[in-house]
């Protein structure tokens, strides 16, 4: 435990320290969305890592928490503290209703009722213009502000969102290390004998899925209140698709594994700049190759990979080829 | 971890370090396109039409001697995107203006930044919200969906036709032009008597036209990009609807004709002047830069040149007259920008001023009808 | 007076029109809903990329019409051939190697198949839609008051023949038997001597091509461009699941029903939301009958 504990101080410590060392506006700027893709992967990773069970819906969580903080604030003028924390436990509870029949499925099931599920959130931002604003989005959001500081630039929303990564991380380290933590890989490696165990599964799961998409909820306020404004086209499937790209990228059932993930899918864009227009066949071949070479993800696969090496040059290189 | 933080942050350091090498002797301008993404049929030609005329102020020697460089990011329709791309643009490239992107949503998202930072921005989208009330650093090169709605209505008084159903994508561009129809129908006396949607992907709208037949509508208003209106061409015939069909400035390239075939004839649009450049009459003011677009872009391209890529090469001239007549700093081709009089570019005639920063009045349409699998001016 | 009479017939002749237009896009549905339902009941996969298949079918006859001249009968066969082998090279590429396939592993491969797989379209063919000639022309048919196209018949006839041939290959072929028996219990299949690997390969190609042949015909309605197969994927894949994953009738009457809902919907209630109604209609029916509307409970399904 002592060497988890020191192992987030350092994170914490990298986080306070990162503006230092970039001063360049633009890439704080990609960290405040490393932040909240961040939250979001990790909120993935709670239900599919560690639960072992698919959403292919996360960006309509994302979505819903985005527009209830937006419409709120911008529409009703409510505070935008108070906005987020109504969207957190309005998607919570959501999630825990419909967490009952939807997790009841399994494997393609599942992975298509959630897909299923954000579609239709997704057609309803669109649809419902009168409150969404419909395709052309929702401008006009206040930023959030904490005893007179207005967090209106890079660099104080870096700090705003990374406390909030922080958190949700400590959150997630406490969850994972507890007897939920247990229970859950107990679900995922095999339900029913975790049932036999006396662990009350379907709760469990519906608990989880909840979580999740309330934590999901909290980064679309986030997102919401330092963008400014919202559009459906960023809580589509394709991003619902994205996130697992990032947890899978990462590593399962690990919680720095999302912030590897969310990192290096975040900045992936930024440094295949030259090859701009074929980055859609990238996402296709890292999905495919990393879960086919690599399902542990960068956080196991690359140190597996490393010893692999190390052993085969100790080895005399004959063969195994 | 450890291994491979340290590739990742020299290879962002690199990019970075390489990004602020080219300098000094070049003006920077940004370009945010949605060049894949469901609006690609907006960025593709923007960035085309963009990178084209770039070429040739820079093959004619540039800018007062000093040679423009394009730097085009692809926002893939999405604002979270466009946003990131944005603050790249301003922080890291430091361009001194930005021309995008390409639809109203993106816009909305982008404009907060272009006023935060105080770079100027000519949006090349429709949505008159953008520009409606006037911000300080923005400004737009697309015709306000308003005005195209108006020349339609003006057609239907003229027939006197004053019931109408509406049938509009519901995307950025349909929700727009929905809003507008809905805004100007009273002033016209006309009645919308079905205001209906489909699905950008669609492809069957019979429903909603057979419940456009069982009304009482007069003429039907479709408000969309292709391929949907191509649908929807093809369904009224399916149906044998015969009331008169207007479309958007949406679809106004030869690819619709293409896609909808014999059922495209005698639908009446509003259009840019491009698909109609070669029988303007001579004294049209436009008519030079029109032709010279379309015989630069099928050279480049081996395609139509359309009114989007239009809007692109509009917003790139704006911005060469603003520096020619007041130098490459953001705030001096801001406030050039607004001086802009009677400029003649492919959207129509451009002036600017303090209080109307969309530039163009309803002339920059004209009515064309799809006549012999060709667009005929509509008198 | 007149005018009274006609609109109390308008509604009677609408609901006829909506029918006949929901059965035939019922019919698409129908028919890219058997290409999952085969792969499924092969493998127990749910190929997230069949959409593409139906994507490549169009863009392959697109590419033999438009670029190398052929007549339409040949570009068909043609493209359903690449179809078929891009379906072959997915499966043994991506699907074989896999060491320990979990239902999760292969849902995002299949996924990161659709998305290469559109991404390479995009790149090769452009962004542009395409139109692609009707089979035989676009007169207008009548069917007491409501109207559909020639190209609405080509579609009924190949999901009937879709179907009879299914039905056959299943039924009496070897092949199809084996098929049948790997799906039931693959190590049983596997021990007496069915090659499980190949008849999960032949499911494959089989959907593959069927696929295809969905996207050639309804292309000339739907014109073709490298993302059209997302959607008319996920409907499929709906149409399959309110017809339980059955191969034959079950998904077809699926397909069907999800079709006139759609239609009816758009038409009565909100054509906005006809997009929600199907995955409406997919929720409900996976919480409340995942077996399908037609098929007798299995145990295996959820």
């Amino acid at each position: 435990m002592n060497r988890e504990v020191y192992k987030f101080l350092v994170l914490v410590a990298i986080v306070l320290l990162c503006p230092l060392a970039v001063h360049e506006g633009y890439i704080l700027n990609v960290l405040v969305f490393v932040g909240i893709h961040t939250m979001l992967a990790l909120a993935l990773n709670l239900l599919l890592g560690y639960a072992g069970q698919i959403s292919l819906g996360q960006a309509g969580f994302f979505g819903l928490g985005a527009y209830i903080s937006g419409i709120l604030t911008a529409t009703h003028g409510v505070n935008p503290w108070l906005a987020m924390g109504e969207g957190a436990v309005v998607v919570t509870l959501l999630a825990f209703l419909i967490g009952f029949p939807i997790l009841k499925l399994k494997g393609h099931y599942l992975a298509m009722a959630t897909l299923g599920l954000g579609i239709i959130i997704y057609i309803v931002f669109n649809e419902a213009v009168d409150q969404t604003g419909g395709p052309s989005g929702l401008s006009g959001i206040p930023n959030l502000s904490l005893g007179g500081i207005i967090f209106d630039n890079d660099l104080k929303n870096y700090y705003l969102i990374w406390t909030f990564v922080l958190l949700s991380m400590g959150l997630a380290l406490n969850l994972v290390h507890s007897r939920i933590g247990r229970a859950l890989r107990a679900i995922h490696d095999s339900e029913v004998a975790a049932r036999v165990m006396g662990v009350n599964a379907r709760l469990l799961k519906v608990q989880i899925f909840a979580l999740s998409a309330g934590l999901s909820a909290v980064a679309g306020s986030l997102y919401a209140h330092t963008m400014t404004f919202v559009a459906p086209a960023s809580f589509g499937f394709n991003f619902s698709v994205e996130l697992v790209t990032m947890v899978i990228i990462g590593g399962l059932a690990s919680i720095y594994g999302s912030l590897l993930g969310a990192a290096l899918l975040t900045l992936l864009p930024e440094l295949l700049r030259a090859f701009q227009d074929y980055d859609i066949i990238v996402y296709g071949l890292l999905l495919i190759i990393m879960t086919m070479y690599m399902p542990g993800g960068l956080v196991k696969g690359v140190p597996a990979l490393f010893s692999a090496i190390r052993s085969r040059l100790k080895r005399k290189p004959s063969a195994h080829a | 971890m450890k291994r491979l933080l340290l590739p990742i942050i020299t290879f962002a350091l690199l990019s970075i370090w390489a990004g602020s090498c080219l300098a000094a002797s070049t003006i920077k301008i940004g370009a945010l396109f949605s060049v894949t993404g469901p609006p690609s049929f907006l960025g593709e030609p923007e960035r085309n039409s963009a990178k084209m005329v770039v070429d040739e102020i820079n093959a004619k020697g540039g800018i007062k001697g000093k040679k423009l460089e394009l730097v085009v990011y692809d926002t893939q329709g999405d604002a979270t995107k466009a946003v990131q791309a944005a603050n790249r643009l301003i922080k890291e490239d430091k361009v001194v203006a930005i021309i995008g992107p390409s639809t109203t949503g993106e816009s909305m998202a982008v404009l907060s930044v272009a006023e935060k930072e105080g770079i100027p921005l000519i949006s090349c989208a429709a949505g008159s919200k953008i520009t409606d009330p006037v911000k300080k650093w923005v400004f737009k090169t697309a015709q306000n969906d308003g005005l195209a709605v108006t020349k339609i209505f003006e057609h239907l008084n003229k027939r006197k036709i004053n019931k109408v159903a509406i049938l509009t994508v519901s995307d950025g561009f349909g929700a727009s032009g929905r809003e507008q129809l809905k805004a100007h129908a009273a002033k016209f006396g006309i009645q919308i008597v079905v205001d209906d949607t489909y699905g950008p992907k669609d492809t069957d709208m019979t429903s909603q036209l057979t419940k456009i037949r069982g009304s009482q509508a007069q003429a039907i208003v479709c408000w969309g990009t292709n391929p949907g209106p191509a649908v929807i061409a093809k369904n009224v015939k399916q149906l044998g609807i015969k009331l008169p069909l207007y479309m958007s400035h949406g679809v106004s390239s030869k690819k619709f004709i293409d896609l909808a075939g014999d059922a495209a004839e005698g639908i009446i649009l509003p259009s840019g002047r491009v698909i109609v450049a070669d029988v303007l009459p001579a004294s049209d003011k436009q008519k030079k830069s029109l032709v010279a677009f379309v015989k630069d872009y099928q050279k480049h391209y081996k395609a139509e040149g359309d009114h989007f890529g239009g809007h692109a090469w509009d917003a790139i001239m704006l911005l060469k007259g603003a520096i020619e007549r007041g130098g490459d700093t953001p705030a001096a081709i801001r406030d050039q920008l607004e001086k802009t009089r009677g400029f003649a570019g492919i959207g129509g005639i451009f002036t600017y001023n303090t209080a109307d920063h969309a530039g163009l009045a309803k002339d920059a349409f004209v009515l064309v009808q799809v006549r012999n699998k060709d667009w005929a001016l509509v008198k | 007076m007149a005018c009274l009479k006609q609109r109390n017939m308008g509604l009677s002749d609408q609901i006829a029109q909506y029918l006949v237009s929901g059965l035939s896009t019922g019919a698409i549905y129908a028919l890219i809903g058997i290409g999952f339902a085969i792969i499924y009941n092969g493998t127990e996969i749910i190929n997230f990329a069949q959409g593409e298949m139906v994507m490549l079918g169009g863009m392959f006859t697109l590419f033999g019409l438009d670029v190398l001249k052929l007549p339409l009968p040949v570009a068909i066969l043609m493209a359903v051939t690449l179809t078929t082998l891009s379906g072959v090279l997915f499966e043994r590429l991506t699907i074989r190697p896999l060491k320990s396939p979990t239902p999760l592993s292969l849902v995002i491969i299949t996924i990161g198949g659709s998305i290469l797989i559109r991404g390479i379209a995009m790149l090769v063919g452009g962004k542009d839609t395409h139109a692609i000639p009707a089979f035989s022309g676009s007169d207008p048919l009548s069917i007491g008051s409501a109207t559909i196209l020639p190209q609405h018949l080509w579609i009924f006839a190949l999901t009937v023949i879709a179907i009879v041939l299914n039905k056959l290959f299943f039924q009496y072929s070897i092949t199809g038997k084996a098929m049948r028996a790997c799906a039931a219990n693959r190590r049983a299949a596997g021990l007496v001597g069915i090659d499980v690997r190949r008849m999960v390969l032949f499911s494959f190609a089989i959907s593959a091509g069927l696929g295809s042949l969905a996207g050639i015909i309804v292309a000339p309605l739907t014109m073709t461009s490298y993302d059209v197969g997302v959607m008319l994927g996920l409907k499929g894949f709906c149409a399959a699941i309110i017809g339980g994953l059955s191969g034959g009738l079950g998904t077809v009457l699926g397909g069907l029903l999800l079709g006139v809902l759609e239609s009816l919907g758009a038409g009565l209630i909100s054509s906005g939301y006809k997009d929600a109604i199907a995955f409406i209609i997919l929720l409900l029916i996976l919480f409340i009958r995942p077996q399908g509307l037609f098929s007798r409970a299995q145990t295996e399904r959820v």
